[in-house]
């Protein structure tokens, strides 16, 4: 076991994708020399050469263009997008093209691409660097979506991500880069859990609180804080968002009967919005209370001094678990 | 004489040169640079290009008239870009690799792919017609542009490999003023791609003029990206086959991408479901028709001395047999089973899709039953 910061387990498994399999080049802008603007492939250039870790030109829809042709050669494209905010210039590329190819080519060819986005805010940054763009690629047909929460996690999943066939749009949480864990770097993929599966970070009795990325951390702490009111929390860790492991949710709201989710991005139509219809139509009858989401406002990123009232919080997220306990909470006498 | 670059809206007015080996008339023009790059086309390797070209206008009208008979959805076709299409297809080897549009039926035929397997897409039975790896040709690509950033990453890992093979984009004039296409630009010349950009300057993007997409010709833009642009007469067959030549040996020696313009003409509508006559008129189409790509070929060959009536007859023979067996072929294509449609979707076991599948076979199931059947269903006996 070594102590990493979450960046550093990032790093660490992409050197040993690269090492393991000569066919994977990493791929963005300023990832080479600099190694990328939050360093995570810091040292991979120099260690791998220019034609495995690749400085392109700033070009989203050039670099995805490009790592779809890479492909077709057989190459696996692991490709950095320097923020979630940047991402759409190469939307068209990843949705059209990305997510479609194997299906239009009958299955005969393969987009193992690997699209790590940075995401998420709480950093104080500018506009277009804190988003949360995953429920717009949740919902395209043809590519798979995790979100890691933790160093360990980060180390092997972004390996897993690499290996998949299917082309894996990869969300790191931003502001938990520097975060650190223990993480096994002898640890062999097969021996890993899968990619699509969820982890249970918190066993509880009452309710089921499910989130991914950033916010693990946040669901965490709230459990702990609830437990000090004698409410008891399940925390799931989604870690893959398309497809959901509805099977560790499902088994959780069974238990407990309740299900509160909460993520970072917008309500409608994302994560949560899919999570709890799924859920209610799965686990209707054992449902206590209806499901609650507890996200971001459907609104543009705010300005770095209003996004803590953005943000779900632990107090945002404690009135949510309030809310599906029927005690009283911010809601309380309103209408649904 | 050359075409001008005039457009329906006056914008482009000013006659611009073009490489042209072969006049309108079918006279032979010298040319130092580029009469070195066909010095091997031979009589006998014109008239095969010549074959080539009138079976894909044959299969090519054929598809139109599956079209208007109902067997296809729809059908864009190439007529009066068969020089452009069958100059630069022959000039590539066998494990170059072609990244083309919809219209590329003439590149598809070059590459070996079967006529009915181009068709079998617009029939609307498969998603792709053939295997990209058996004829080194990517799915065509539907998304205006999309494709020359997948060529030029095809090369760029090429060019990684050490491989003395190159990749071909090809495009149309709209295209051009897509950003996939500027990106892809800059890409090939950054990292020096092995990448021939082949741009099919057809004049008509749907109902837009050449001169809405560039008020120069398309390629003087080339220099701006730093790379050769080679302006070529599109429906002459050995021009194109020496430039696309030039442009692949440049890609082999590791000199990087080559822009052709090849100066061409779409005679026939956009797709089955466009009506050009709102947008452009007869007169251009019958200015277009005395440059057709065919006849000039036919010209050279008779002031040889071929027969060239006699290759005509037979060519013409072999191409009513091809449509006859696409005909044949097409129309007895089956409908795929309902639920290939989950099919390929993920390359790997997809637990959501899984379900999914699970369910909708369950539902069509209920069909197989005994007077459960779609045609005794009534308003809630299904449920």
């Amino acid at each position: 076991m070594t102590t990493l910061t979450l960046a550093k387990a990032l790093n660490a498994g992409l050197r040993r994708a690269l090492a393991d399999d000569d066919r994977v080049v990493l791929m963005g802008e300023d990832i080479g020399t600099l190694g990328g603007v939050f360093r995570v492939t810091d040292g991979l250039k120099a260690e791998f050469g220019a034609h495995r870790v690749v400085d392109t030109p700033l070009s989203e829809a050039g670099i995805v263009g490009t790592a779809v042709g890479l492909a077709y050669r057989g190459f696996r494209p692991v490709i950095e997008i320097q923020f979630d905010g940047f991402i759409y210039p190469g939307f068209d590329q990843i949705v059209a093209q990305v997510a479609k190819l194997h299906y239009r080519s009958r299955g005969n060819v393969r987009m193992p691409i690997t699209i790590r986005v940075p995401f998420g805010g709480g950093i104080g940054a500018a506009e277009h660097h804190s988003e949360s763009p995953e429920a717009y690629f949740a919902h395209t047909a043809g590519l798979r979506v995790v979100a890691c929460s933790n160093p360990a996690d980060a180390y092997m999943m972004v390996r897993q991500a690499i290996a998949s066939d299917d082309p894996v749009l990869f969300f790191e949480p931003k502001r938990r880069y520097h975060v650190k864990g223990e993480v096994d770097e002898s640890a062999s993929l097969a021996d890993a859990p899968p990619m699509g599966v969820a982890t249970t970070v918190a066993t509880g009795r009452d309710v089921t609180l499910v989130t991914y990325g950033a916010l693990v951390q946040t669901a965490r702490d709230a459990a702990l804080a609830a437990a000090e009111d004698g409410i008891s929390i399940e925390v799931i860790d989604l870690r893959s968002l398309a497809p959901v492991d509805y099977a560790t949710v499902a088994a959780s709201v069974r238990r407990t009967g309740r299900l509160v989710i909460t993520h970072e991005a917008g309500q409608q139509g994302g994560v949560g919005a899919e999570l709890a219809a799924s859920i209610t139509e799965r686990c209707f009858e054992y449902l206590e209370a209806a499901p609650v989401r507890v996200t971001g406002h459907d609104i543009p990123y705010p300005p770095a001094k209003l996004e803590r009232h953005h943000l779900p919080d632990l107090d945002r997220i404690l009135d949510g678990v309030d809310r599906v306990m029927g005690r009283p909470n911010s809601l309380s006498g309103v209408e649904a | 004489m050359t075409p001008s670059d005039r457009d329906a809206t006056g914008l482009l007015t000013r006659p611009e040169p073009f490489v042209q080996l072969v006049t309108p008339t079918g006279e032979r023009r010298a040319n130092a640079e580029f009469d070195p790059w066909i010095a091997d086309i031979d009589l006998a390797a014109i008239g095969r290009l010549y074959r080539d070209m009138s079976i894909v206008r044959r299969i090519d009208s054929e598809a139109t008239a599956l079209q208007r008979q109902g067997e296809l959805g729809l059908w864009p076709p190439l007529a009066g870009q068969e020089a452009a299409q069958i100059g630069s297809a022959r000039a590539l080897r066998d494990d170059d690799f072609v990244f083309s549009s919809y219209r590329e039926h003439a590149v598809a035929w070059c590459r070996g792919v079967q006529p009915a397997e181009m068709l079998s897409v617009w029939r609307g039975t498969a998603a792709s017609g053939w295997n990209p790896f058996e004829h080194n040709m990517a799915v065509p690509q539907i998304i205006i542009g999309a494709q020359s950033l997948h060529a030029t990453g095809y090369a760029m890992g090429l060019a990684w490999e050490g491989s003395d093979a190159a990749s071909i984009s090809y495009f149309g004039d709209g295209a051009t003023s897509e950003g996939d296409v500027n990106e892809a630009l800059v890409f090939a010349a950054s990292f020096d791609a092995p990448v021939v950009f082949f741009c099919q300057n057809n004049q008509w993007a749907i109902s837009e003029p050449v001169g809405l997409q560039s008020k120069q010709p398309l390629a003087r833009r080339a220099d701006g990206f730093g790379m050769p642009g080679i302006r070529v007469d599109g429906n002459d067959v050995l021009a194109v086959l020496a430039a696309t030549r030039i442009a692949l040996d440049r890609a082999r020696r590791g000199d990087g991408p080559t822009f052709i313009e090849a100066v061409t003409y779409r005679l026939g509508p956009h797709t089955t479901a466009d009506d050009p006559k709102r947008y452009r008129t007869d007169d251009e189409i019958a200015e277009w028709r005395e440059r057709d790509p065919l006849t000039r070929v036919l010209a050279l060959l008779e002031a040889s001395g071929v027969d060239s009536a006699g290759l005509e007859r037979e060519v013409t023979a072999d191409a009513d047999l091809a449509a006859a067996e696409l005909r044949a072929s097409i129309t007895t294509l089956a409908d795929p089973e309902p639920l290939t449609v989950f099919d390929h979707v993920y390359a790997e076991p997809n637990t959501h899709l899984a379900r999914q599948r699970d369910h909708y076979t369950r539902y069509l199931a209920m069909f197989d039953e005994p007077g459960a059947g779609a045609s005794d269903r009534t308003e809630g006996t299904t449920r």
